[in-house]
């Protein structure tokens, strides 16, 4: 069975369907892309994934559950967490805390125990902070852990922000555009983490791109959206060679 | 007729907050901040108002124009010096505050200058009223004077703001600020013309209140520069007929419950009319609901 | 590890310390003889003031959200409380009472923080702002019409003076916009500050939790927060609730240090009053709070000699370091004559 199955995923803006008949399938472990020209509707479908938008027609299925129409935050206990296009991050917490704010669900205690300073206070921060700092150590933050979010650089805040993701322990990945902005040095940093993660937490990982180097160094299948619909899914070498998706990045010429 | 007359009187009562209302909107519209200070502008346009009329035997129409001149150098040099040097701090809190000091310190200055007591303000409109069905309905001439002042000034605004290239520029800025820049629109004029014209309305606003209310003390325009800016929310905030809208129903509203309700709560029916209209309406009857972009 | 934890702990901690070091002084002078009445006499309000600001930073601060309405909390907790301990007067020794009293000054403000808070925090920014000063001015004014007598048939309620239809005996408890009177002056400069070290105990251990990085999560960015699984609605309302109650804290010691308290005291201009303290001692910095609050309380009064230009005088301040904290220009200048001082040092160094 899919991890992730989207079946005819539709959802309208004022009369245009930015998102029309989508589907989807992701199978376990798979490292799959999603790309398109601009405006194609892939940020659209994340939100979609996400619970962001609710869907007018369609289905999500994650691991064999419906979770159409779930709220964002019910979806992330679900299992899917995921990266923004534009940074999102907790700017004025530190970087250890932007982790832990992701630990959130899986590391718990009431308000009471935190005000009163109860055992279990004391216990589940201590774990929290040794998960945190393991986390942060895979994405090599460890080092930047005090700092606050919005100090670190560009490339290291992508990388946290993927880190804060990954702290949710999410069944799937959702990554929007990470390479946006990377010089081709952090790109290739970027796309070694991306394995990385996917091989040490085994995971599966769906992401939006527009670096063709990125997408064709990692993606194993990709599928191709234009104006909101579907052009054509299937191996990256294969989909990316389509005369088709050529033409709707270039143009007609 | 009572009841006709209670209304009449809340629609004046509603164009004053409505002419207050636009100085509000427009400068909310414009610099994204909640100018606590204007209801004081109102109150010092009516102190020259009243200094003008009884100290100097002015003709009022004469008297209004002054402290709309009065009114419109101290809104430009509020901004410039209080206001200004924040526009771009790191919190928006700092310049809400910021207006909260420059609140304090015109009512002090008030305070000084024209001392606590109440001023007896006799009214600008110096008509006889209209009396009509034999008596069964009077209406003070003040009355009208404000109702038919706040449509002319809806009118000149609305056209001001989408026929003239000021009028435009207003609306660029408050759209995108930046892309206004890039678009070569002089943003700091347009923004100070903004305080400008929000300022000379306070001034009429002032006459016409203390006209309605007759009394004048130091703090006069606080409570009404809150209705009002309850109106323009009420309207939603940035609308030039929201806040007309806005005020007129607040003014209905509170002048009926005052009348048929109690005199006691009829804030808190304005205030709890407010509530309902922005939780059914979260962004006013006529605002735009923008939602952030994922 | 160790030392970043230690890092927040010495924070809060040097904040009871501060209260703490605050009560010592005032009991030395007290003692020596050199506290005026006139100081003596601001004590209460000071304490007062700084649980209303440090509670108000958890929403302004930690939660993110501007509240115009903390005044009307205060008066929630200030006229139950009060009622309560007039009603428990001669069935209650004090110090039980009182407790009891702050206790129900608590609840029930925090009840109307949760049930306000419900509606109101799916508006943003300065909408949250105009509706939370329209709920504080509802309040004082439907408090305003309530008349409550006792006589030996037991509670009357009504519109007006007039409605009660007490007995001979009767005694009225809140009249309307004269407030409740009779109130026991319990409040004392001691429980004010162990109510200050109270509410710096909730507040801070909240900020240091898992429910503190919650509330700041959303405020820093509530779309990502969502993502990660974090109830916005149910943070939010948490630090709007614990707000209120902490409020209300504030208000059962207002009304129990004044025998007679009328609704008008809490209108939005106090509400208005407690946010310059926040801001002013730094949005979010819980010390500042404190520091601000002290100083802002005590200094107009400390200008009574000015008369008539006192709050001239404090107006012009309020903008000046309004202007001098905030603006970027003010901030780049500082920076730079910062730049100087050390190149200066180092230069004398070497």
């Amino acid at each position: 069975m899919a991890l992730l199955e989207v079946k005819n995923l539709s959802i309208s803006f004022g009369g245009l369907r930015a998102v029309d008949n989508f589907n989807l399938k992701i199978e376990k472990g798979e490292l799959y892309g999603l790309i398109g020209p601009n405006g194609a509707g892939k940020t659209t479908v994340f939100n979609l994934l996400t619970g962001v938008y609710k869907p007018d027609e369609g289905f999500v299925k994650l691991d064999g559950k419906d979770i159409t129409g779930h709220k964002t935050v019910e979806i992330n206990k679900d299992g899917i967490a995921r990266t923004f296009q534009n940074i999102r991050l907790f700017k004025q917490l530190s970087v250890l805390d932007n982790v832990k704010a992701g630990l959130h669900n899986h590391h718990a205690y009431s308000t009471l125990t935190g005000i009163f300073r109860l055992p279990k206070y004391w216990k589940t921060e201590k774990e929290m902070n040794e998960r945190a700092m393991e986390i942060l150590k895979v994405f090599g933050l460890d080092v930047h852990a005090d700092k606050l979010a919005s100090n670190l650089p560009y490339g290291p805040q992508r990388k946290l922000e993927i880190a804060r993701a990954m702290a949710t322990e999410p069944k799937l990945l959702l990554l929007d555009e990470p390479a946006a902005g990377m010089n081709p040095n952090e790109t290739q940093e970027l796309m070694d983490t991306i394995q990385f993660v996917r091989e040490h937490f085994d995971m599966t990982i769906l992401l939006i791109e527009h670096d063709m180097k990125l997408v064709s160094g990692i993606c194993e299948r990709l599928t191709v959206l234009n104006f909101g619909q579907v052009l054509t899914e299937g191996a990256t070498s294969e989909v990316l060679n389509d005369p088709e998706v050529i033409k709707a990045y270039l143009g007609d010429e | 007729m009572s009841f006709l007359s209670y209304l009449i009187n809340g629609i004046s009562l509603g164009s004053v907050y409505a002419i207050i209302a636009l100085g509000y909107t427009m400068v909310y519209g414009i610099a994204k901040m909640l100018n606590f200070a204007h209801g004081d502008v109102i109150m010092i346009g009516a102190y020259v108002v009243f200094t003008a009329m009884t100290g100097f035997q002015v003709n009022p129409v004469l008297a209004v124009i002054i402290a709309m001149v009065i009114c419109t150098v101290l809104g430009i040099v509020i901004e410039r010096v209080a206001y200004k040097p924040l526009r771009n701090a790191s919190s928006n809190l700092a310049v809400l505050i910021t207006a909260i000091g420059v609140s304090y310190l015109l009512q002090n200055i008030a305070l000084l200058v024209f001392g606590a007591d109440t001023k007896s303000f006799s009214s600008v409109v110096q008509l006889p009223s209209l009396v009509l069905g034999g008596g069964a309905l009077t209406i003070q001439a003040t009355t009208i004077v404000t109702i038919v002042a706040n449509i002319v000034i809806m009118i000149a605004l609305t056209l001001f703001v989408n026929r003239t290239k000021p009028g435009q520029a207003m609306q660029a800025v408050s759209e995108d600020r930046g892309a206004a820049e890039l678009m070569g629109i002089n943003v700091n004029g347009t923004i100070a013309l903004t305080f400008a014209i929000g300022s000379a309305l306070a001034a009429i606003a002032g006459a016409l209140l203390c006209s309605a209310y007759s009394t004048l003390t130091p703090y006069t325009g606080a409570m009404p520069g809150i209705k009002a800016f309850v109106a323009a929310v009420f309207g939603g905030i940035g609308s030039i007929p929201g806040a007309m809208i806005g005020g007129l129903l607040l003014g209905v509203i509170e002048n009926l419950s005052r009348a048929y309700i109690s005199s006691e709560i009829a804030d808190a029916i304005v205030f709890a009319v407010l509530i309902v209209v922005l939780l059914v309406k979260p962004a006013g009857l006529f605002g735009k609901n923008v939602q952030e972009k994922v | 590890m160790k030392r970043r934890m230690s890092k927040a702990t010495v924070s809060s901690l040097s904040n009871y310390g501060l209260i703490i070091a605050i009560f010592i002084i005032v009991q030395i002078c007290s003692a020596a003889g050199v506290l005026t009445n006139q100081i003596e006499g601001l004590l209460i309000p000071v304490c007062i003031y700084v649980i209303a600001a440090i509670s108000l930073n958890l929403v302004v601060g930690i939660s993110g959200e501007l509240s115009l309405g903390h005044a009307g909390f205060m008066c929630v907790g200030a006229f139950s409380s009060a009622l309560f301990s007039r009603l428990m007067e001669d069935a209650l020794p004090t110090g039980p009472r009182f407790f009891i009293a702050i206790v129900i000054g608590a609840l029930v403000a925090a009840f109307f923080g949760f049930l306000i808070g419900i509606p109101v925090l799916r508006l943003r920014g300065d909408y949250l702002a105009i509706v939370t000063l329209a709920f504080g001015e509802i309040i004082k004014n439907l408090l305003n019409i309530v008349y409550l007598g006792r006589d030996e048939n037991g509670l009357h309620l009504a519109r007006n003076a007039g409605g009660l239809q007490m007995s001979a005996e009767g005694d009225t408890i809140i009249k309307g916009a004269q407030g409740i009177s009779g109130t026991p002056r319990d409040s004392s400069f001691l429980v004010g500050i162990i109510l200050i070290l109270v509410t710096l105990f909730i507040v801070q251990n909240i900020i240091n939790s898992r429910t503190g990085r919650a509330i700041m999560a959303i405020r820093d960015n509530r779309i990502a927060a969502e993502s990660i699984g974090i109830n916005v609605t149910k943070y939010k309302l948490l630090a709007f609730t614990v707000s209120a109650a902490l409020a209300g804290v504030a208000g059962a010691l207002y009304s129990h240090n004044l025998s007679s308290l009328t609704v008008s005291r809490f209108d939005y201009n106090m509400s208005i009053l407690i946010l310059v303290y926040v801001v002013l001692g730094g949005i979010g910095s819980i010390k500042g709070s404190i520091i601000a609050t002290v100083i802002l309380y005590v200094l107009p009064e400390m200008l009574r000699f000015l008369q008539d230009y006192r709050m001239l005088i404090y107006a012009i301040v309020l903008i000046a370091m309004m202007l001098f904290n905030w603006s970027p220009a003010s901030i780049a200048w500082r920076e730079r004559i910062k730049e100087k001082f050390k190149r200066n040092k180092t230069k004398g160094v070497s």
